[in-house]
């Protein structure tokens, strides 16, 4: 189950979508959105998506994850749109025989969803707002992604 | 020779506009159509952060040769940003 929706995240439909019944696990991580960042206040975000590449980058994590941590199932949902703060933007659940895996893969799959899924996220403060690009520093390396 | 445009959030803003087509007269790599909008929308030249580049929804190098009906989008970087540590890296570049 890979996708992108406006409305809040259903976690009951994320969880069940990978439940299988040879796993003995199921890892899950939300990503809330945060009422500060950098020491500015945020009322607010907004993410917009690239949605039909962002989709198939999404199913491109999970066939990876299963092929490097040896999982049962993965899902992943984005919520685009306004986005209320402590509300849940992203959602992964992990299915796996044990959960040493599960925590493993799931974990993977929101650091690399991070780095290459073409969604981006923009902070409404009072009287402000900024989208928010690398928070690693340096540019964007363009040529490695492509050499993937 | 016609392609198709997609920018996205700071891009898009930048641009003016989230699409945008261009006829092109001869061979031309995606780094070159983006250099040439950069000429004609000031809001772009200004953008300092860097970009990535997709054609037909996968992440493609500045080199890459456009074809005829290609959905070229120039992609800002995302969110979480671009982490270079996990990226495999292209040795020939």
């Amino acid at each position: 189950m890979f996708e992108i929706v406006e409305q809040p995240i259903e976690l009951d439909r994320l969880i069940h979508a990978v439940g299988r019944p040879d796993a003995g696990a199921i890892a899950t991580f939300l990503g809330t959105t945060r009422d500060n960042n950098a020491g500015r206040e945020v009322i607010h975000l907004e993410y917009e998506a690239y949605p039909e590449m962002a989709l198939r980058e999404m199913e491109r994590i999970g066939a990876e994850a299963i092929e490097r941590f040896a999982v049962k199932s993965v899902a992943i949902v984005h919520r685009i749109g306004t986005v209320a703060i402590g509300e849940v933007s992203v959602a992964i659940a992990v299915s796996a025989g044990h959960r040493d895996a599960a925590f493993a893969a799931c974990r993977f799959a929101i650091d690399r969803l991070k780095e290459i899924v073409p969604i981006w996220k923009k902070e409404h403060y009072r009287g402000g707002e900024i989208w928010i690009g690398p928070q690693r520093g340096g540019p964007a390396p363009a040529e490695e992604l492509a050499a993937r | 020779m016609r392609i198709r445009l997609r920018f996205f959030a700071i891009l898009r803003e930048r641009a003016g506009a989230a699409e945008l087509t261009r006829e092109l007269t001869g061979p031309t790599t995606v780094g070159e159509v983006w250099e040439a909008l950069r000429r004609e929308r000031p809001a772009l030249a200004g953008f300092a952060g860097s970009i990535a580049f997709a054609v037909n929804r996968e992440y493609v190098d500045s080199k890459t040769t456009v074809q005829d009906n290609d959905e070229v989008a120039f992609i800002p970087p995302v969110s979480g940003g671009y982490s270079r540590s996990c990226l495999k890296s292209s040795s020939s570049r």
